[in-house]
C-alpha cells in the first residue's frame, strides 16, 4: 500500500523539470551581456546546446574523426556507426518504422527543398495545384514558388482567421482534384499555432494527396510520431532541438523515397560509376551526396538523448506553464496586444505595442540582457495577411524560468518609459 | 540605461511620437520608396525641386523610433539644400552613425542626436533608411531604395 502511493507520488510529481540543475548543462546561460544575465527567449531561431552535445561534437573530432562509408580502418568504422547510430536515435524520436526513412540534411530547409525537386517537380505540371498555408515560414513557400514557375503549376494557399487558427474550412476547399501536394507547417514560428496536422493529413489522404509536414518548429516542443500522423514527409533542423547547426533531418515513407530520383549528384549516393552511366545507391544515401556533416549527425544524437532523458512531456508541460505565465503577465501590460491567441500553441508569445515599434522594444530588452526577436520571423505573407509589419516574439525552451518571463516584462515596462 | 538614453534621446522620442513633415507632398517632382524588409520598415520621401533647391519636403511609412526620428530630422534639416549641399550632408550623417567620424560634435546640430546610433552596430541602417531614400528620390525620380 504504502508503495502504491510512492508510485503515485512519483507519477504526479514527473512532468515538472529540475530547470535550475539542467540549466546548469547549458554553459551559456553563465554569461552576461552587457553586464546582465543572459535570458534567452529566441528559442524559436536556435536553442542553446547543452554540454552532452558540446562535449560529444568535442570528442567526436579529439578521437574518432574519418569519413564514413567508405574506409576500412578503425576510425572510419567508428565514424560510420556514430553516424548511423544517429540515424537510428533519429527514427526512434519520429517512431519511423524503418532507419533508412531518415535522411541527414543541412536542415529543414534543405528537407523541403528536396522534396520540392525530387518529389514535387516531377509530379507537378500546368494545371496542378500545390497548396499550402499562409503562415508557412519563407523555407516552406519559396521553394514551391520555384518549382511552381519551373512546371506552371498554382500554388494556392489557405488563410489563417485573425487569431492566428488556420481556416479549416477554407483548406478543406482548397483540396480539389488538382491539388497534387500539400505542405504545411506543424507549429508556426510566428505565432505558435499549432495546426491539427492530423486532421489536416487525413482529408488530404482522402483525396489521396501526400502531405509534407514541417517541423522545425514543432520538434523541439511537441512530440511527433510521423506514423501516428501519417505524413508522407516531415523535416526538422537539429539546431533547433538543442543540436547543432548545419544538420536536419528529413523523414520519407519508404515508398516515397524509392521512387524519387536522387537532389543532388556526388560520392556515397552511388552503388557504381561508369563515364556513361550511374547506378545510385539505395535509399537513404542516394539522397545524401558528399562526405555529410558526421559530427553535426552525432551532435545531434546527443541532443536527442539528452531531451529524451529529459523527457519530452516533461518539457512540453513546462513550456506550456511558461507560456501560459507569459501569455497572462505580458498580456497585462498596457499597449502590449497579443498576436496569434489559438487555441493550441506552443513555445511562442508574439505581441505588438502601441507606440512602440517592436526593433525599439528589442533593443531596449537586449540592454536588460534580455534576448528576443523582432521583425517579420520569414513569414512575410503571414504578416501582410495579419495587417503587421512586425511583431516582437518571445519563444522558450526547456532552460527558461518564470524569473525570465518577469524579466521580459520589466523590459518591456522599461521600453514603454524609454520611448513613450 | 545611459547608454539607452543615448540612443533614445529625448529629442528622437519626440521626433518619433511627432514627426515633421510627415505628410505626403501633392505637386512633389521628386520621390522615392524606401524599404528595410528586414525590420519591416517602409517609408516614402516626397520632394518639391525648383531652381536646383529643395523647397518642401515630406515623407510617409512606418518604422521603428530611429528611422522615423532620422527620417523626421532629415526632412528639417534638408529644406532649402541644393542637390550638392544634401549629398555632403548626407556624407557627414552618415560618416556620423557609422562611427568613421568619431568626433563627438559633428556640427551637425539636432542631428547629432542620431550619434549614438553608432554604439549600435544594428541599428545604422534604421538610421540611414531615410537618407538613402532621399538620395535615390533626388538622382532617380521614382525609384526604389533598400537598406538590406
Amino acid at each position: 500500500m504504502k508503495r502504491g502511493n510512492e508510485i503515485l507520488a512519483l507519477e504526479a510529481i514527473r512532468p515538472s523539470l529540475d530547470v535550475e540543475r539542467l540549466r546548469e548543462d547549458f554553459p551559456i546561460l553563465r554569461r552576461k551581456v552587457g553586464g546582465k544575465s543572459l535570458v534567452y527567449l529566441d528559442n524559436a531561431a536556435t536553442t542553446q546546446k547543452p554540454r552532452a552535445v558540446i562535449e560529444t561534437i568535442r570528442r567526436y573530432y579529439a578521437t574518432s574523426n574519418a569519413n564514413v562509408h567508405r574506409g576500412v580502418h578503425t576510425l572510419s568504422d567508428r565514424a560510420t556507426r556514430g553516424y548511423e547510430e544517429a540515424r537510428v536515435r533519429v527514427a526512434r524520436f519520429l517512431n519511423a518504422r524503418e532507419d533508412r526513412e531518415i535522411v541527414f540534411v543541412r536542415g529543414a530547409t534543405e528537407a523541403i527543398n528536396l522534396v520540392a525537386q525530387s518529389f514535387g517537380r516531377p509530379r507537378l505540371r500546368r494545371g496542378d495545384e500545390m497548396l499550402i498555408t499562409v503562415m508557412e515560414h519563407h523555407s516552406n513557400i519559396v521553394p514551391w514558388q520555384m518549382v511552381c514557375a519551373a512546371t506552371g503549376a498554382a500554388l494556392k494557399v489557405v488563410p489563417v482567421h485573425g487569431d492566428g487558427e488556420l481556416d479549416i474550412v477554407a483548406y478543406g476547399e482548397r483540396l480539389s482534384h488538382r491539388t497534387r501536394l500539400v505542405a504545411v507547417t506543424h507549429v508556426s514560428n510566428a505565432l505558435g499555432t499549432v495546426n491539427p496536422i492530423r486532421e489536416m493529413i487525413g482529408m488530404a489522404h482522402g483525396r489521396n494527396i501526400p502531405v509534407l509536414v514541417d517541423g522545425a518548429q514543432a520538434a523541439p516542443h511537441v512530440k511527433v510520431d510521423v506514423r501516428e500522423l501519417g505524413c508522407d514527409f516531415y523535416a526538422f533542423s537539429g539546431h533547433k532541438v538543442y543540436g547543432p547547426t548545419g544538420i536536419g533531418v528529413l523523414y520519407g515513407k519508404r515508398e516515397h523515397l524509392e521512387a524519387m530520383p536522387p537532389y543532388q549528384g556526388g560520392g556515397d549516393m552511388i552503388l557504381r560509376v561508369t563515364i556513361e552511366r550511374t547506378t545510385y545507391n539505395e535509399i537513404p544515401y542516394k539522397f545524401e551526396a558528399g562526405t555529410p556533416n558526421i559530427a553535426g549527425a552525432i551532435g545531434l544524437c546527443a541532443a536527442l538523448g539528452y531531451l529524451d532523458d529529459i523527457g519530452r512531456e516533461a518539457v512540453a508541460a513546462h513550456e506550456r506553464e511558461l507560456l501560459d505565465y507569459a501569455t497572462e503577465t505580458v498580456g497585462e501590460i498596457p499597449g502590449v496586444r497579443l498576436v496569434g491567441t489559438a487555441r493550441e500553441k506552443a513555445g511562442i508569445l508574439s505581441f505588438v505595442m502601441e507606440g512602440v515599434h517592436p526593433h525599439d522594444l528589442g533593443t531596449v530588452l537586449d540592454h536588460e540582457g534580455v534576448a528576443i526577436r523582432t521583425g517579420h520571423h520569414c513569414a512575410m505573407p503571414l504578416m501582410d495577411a495579419l495587417g503587421l509589419p512586425a511583431t516582437a516574439r518571445a519563444s522558450f525552451g526547456m532552460y527558461n524560468t518564470r524569473a525570465e518571463v518577469d524579466a521580459l516584462v520589466e523590459g518591456i515596462w522599461k521600453a514603454r518609459e524609454v520611448l513613450l | 540605461m545611459s547608454d539607452l538614453r543615448s540612443l533614445y534621446q529625448e529629442i528622437i522620442v519626440d521626433h518619433n511620437k511627432h514627426p515633421r513633415n510627415f505628410h505626403r507632398l501633392p505637386d512633389a517632382n521628386r520621390a522615392a520608396e524606401g524599404d528595410n524588409p528586414l525590420c519591416g520598415d517602409r517609408l516614402t520621401v516626397y520632394v518639391k525641386m525648383a531652381d536646383g533647391v529643395i523647397r518642401e519636403i515630406g515623407f510617409v511609412g512606418t518604422g521603428c523610433a530611429i528611422s522615423k526620428a532620422s527620417a523626421s530630422l532629415m526632412t528639417e534639416s534638408m529644406a532649402g539644400k541644393t542637390e550638392q549641399e544634401a549629398d555632403a550632408l548626407f556624407e557627414r550623417f552618415h560618416a556620423m552613425v557609422v562611427g568613421s567620424d568619431r568626433q563627438i560634435r559633428s556640427g551637425l546640430g539636432k542631428l547629432e542626436a542620431l550619434a549614438g546610433v553608432r554604439e549600435f552596430p544594428v541599428r545604422v541602417k534604421c538610421a540611414t533608411l531615410a537618407w538613402h531614400t532621399l538620395r535615390t528620390a533626388l538622382k532617380t525620380p521614382g525609384g526604389t531604395v533598400s537598406t538590406e
